[in-house]
């Protein structure tokens, strides 16, 4: 089951992810980050997650106790089901529900509910600016990204991701042509990078630049943090949170990096397919995906998969250490006036690009 | 992967029960360990130090009024957007009407999706994707010492 595999995996992945991020950041600013705990550091998170769990939790009096409660439940559950429908490799899937992409970005988009009820419940000044600040660029940053989304359901014809991961593989029975041009001829059998879905369409490079714009601003991830901003509104909606509320509410924005991580790896980068081509009778392709069934396919799969993940997450936090904020204006006008108009031209583009192979 | 009885859906329903038990047990984990130790000054709303004035649920700006209005119009484009584009090169669909298919699938949407462009064109011409900022108010403020004197000074520091 991928449920005993993606639970595990956030709340490791977040202790590391954390580590990482202050490693990387002291890196970029040439410091050395935590160095006190454990070697090099490697057990500050640790500490302060056992600090976390110890710590008061404190609900202010004025607050709306029900919707202060409520949120980080929702916050957290609501990505945590978006993993739900996630392939690990070629013999593991999730939920193979056939909506299960739309499913995705349905369910993860209730998250936003949880930041108003935080932001409402909490009833003070800043967690309310950020929380509308936060509604009003999820909501906004959710179209460029469906519709980037849409670009590749347009080439896959399926919303059901185990089924976009098969397409990239050398198993696939859909043909695929070097670099889309079908007068190039043929590479369905090459496999790695050469079927997945960048290289086989490649119109979708832009579009995957807007995805990954689109999905920091849904992580609400630096240079988009504006909801959060530290130094202007102490924290945004998550202000009065404190102990292991405020511990769930952190672990669901790096989950949501690794979920949006992960959807740019399957839908654009190959899934769980090794990058490695077939070349003649060096068949590397075939050698690094393992077989179907056996124990190779899960190790490989899985190594693939998460690879790519953790290579986007380590973009996302280098991003975040390099770029200032946004302005409020710019965010809305680089949603609306570029990204929205560039997605529906892409769409356009890429639906004929595919209908001309047919 | 055999999932005995479970159904796909199920499947879904079990990381929202495990997501919620998760998080469940462990806020009854921090409870049983954590100090409860509460007084007047740690309940109070916390506004930089100083003492909360009124409380935050009061009138705000409806600034993003607008584009939670353009949000739904986009949203139930993409509600349409996404079965049409599980089938529009569908190909037992193609053949059956001799290739035809995705040229009038491809002819339909498109004719959809300008109507909605048009719209936030419509929004963008109308100035309701422009960002409103307040111009600052009061008088302009006159110095009597001329602006010369400062540029004569940083030549001088230099």
């Amino acid at each position: 089951m991928t449920f005993l595999f993606y639970l595990p995996l956030i709340l490791v992945y977040a202790v590391f992810a954390i580590y990482a991020e202050r490693k990387i950041a002291a890196f970029i600013q040439d410091r050395l980050g935590p160095m006190e705990v454990g070697r090099y550091g490697l057990l500050q998170t640790v500490a302060d997650l056992l600090k976390l769990l110890q710590k008061e939790d404190i609900i202010p009096a004025a607050a709306d106790r029900f919707m202060f409660r409520v949120a980080p439940f929702l916050i957290f559950v609501s990505i945590f089901v978006g993993f739900s429908v996630l392939p690990v490799s070629a013999s593991m899937a999730g939920s193979g529900a056939s909506t299960g992409l739309y499913f995705l970005l349905a369910f993860v988009s209730l998250d936003v509910l949880g930041m108003l009820f935080a932001g409402w419940g909490s009833n003070n000044k800043y967690a309310l600016y950020g929380a509308m600040r936060s509604v009003a660029q999820i909501v906004s940053y959710e179209i460029p990204l469906s519709l980037s989304v849409l670009s590749v359901i347009v080439l896959s014809q399926s919303l059901d991701l185990q089924e976009i991961s098969f397409q990239q593989s050398i198993w696939s029975d859909q043909k695929s042509y070097l670099l889309g041009i079908s007068a190039l001829g043929e590479v369905s059998s090459w496999g790695g990078f050469f079927t997945w879905n960048i290289i086989r369409l490649p119109i979708l490079v832009p579009v995957f630049v807007i995805y990954f714009i689109a999905s920091l601003a849904e992580s609400n991830r630096a240079p988009f943090d504006l909801a959060e901003a530290e130094s202007e509104l102490i924290g945004g909606f998550h202000t009065e949170y404190s102990g292991f509320r405020w511990a769930l509410i952190m672990l669901a924005e790096y989950g949501m990096m690794l979920l949006v991580s992960i959807l740019a790896a399957i839908l654009f980068l190959g899934s769980w397919n090794s990058p490695l081509p077939n070349i003649g009778t060096v068949k590397l392709a075939e050698w690094t995906n393992g077989s179907i069934g056996t124990w190779t396919s899960y190790a490989w799969g899985s190594f693939w998969l998460l690879s790519k993940a953790f290579l986007l997450i380590f973009v996302q936090m280098w991003v975040r250490w390099t770029y200032p904020r946004l302005r409020v204006d710019q965010l809305m006008n680089l949603c609306w006036k570029y990204l929205t108009p560039a997605a529906l031209l892409l769409l356009l583009l890429s639906a004929v690009w595919v209908l001309s192979w047919v | 992967m055999i999932h005995g009885e479970v159904s796909e859906f199920g499947i879904i329903l079990l990381f929202l029960i495990g997501g919620i038990f998760f998080v469940a047990f462990g806020l009854l984990t921090a409870r049983l360990i954590r100090p409860k130790r509460p007084n007047i000054e740690k309940l109070t709303t916390y506004e930089s130090g100083e003492d909360p004035l009124g409380t935050a649920w009061s009138q705000f700006n409806t600034r993003f009024y607008i584009i939670a209005l353009v949000f739904i119009l986009f949203e139930v484009e993409l509600v349409f957007l996404f079965p049409w584009a599980t089938v529009y090169a569908d190909q037992e669909l193609m053949e059956l009407t001799g290739g035809k298919w995705g040229m009038i699938a491809l002819v339909e949407m498109v004719a959809f999706v300008i109507i909605l462009a048009l719209g936030l064109v419509y929004l963008w011409v109308k100035g309701f994707l422009n960002w409103e900022r307040p111009m600052p108010t009061g008088k302009q403020y006159y110095s009597p010492i001329p602006k010369i004197a400062y540029s004569k000074f940083i030549k001088r520091r230099k």
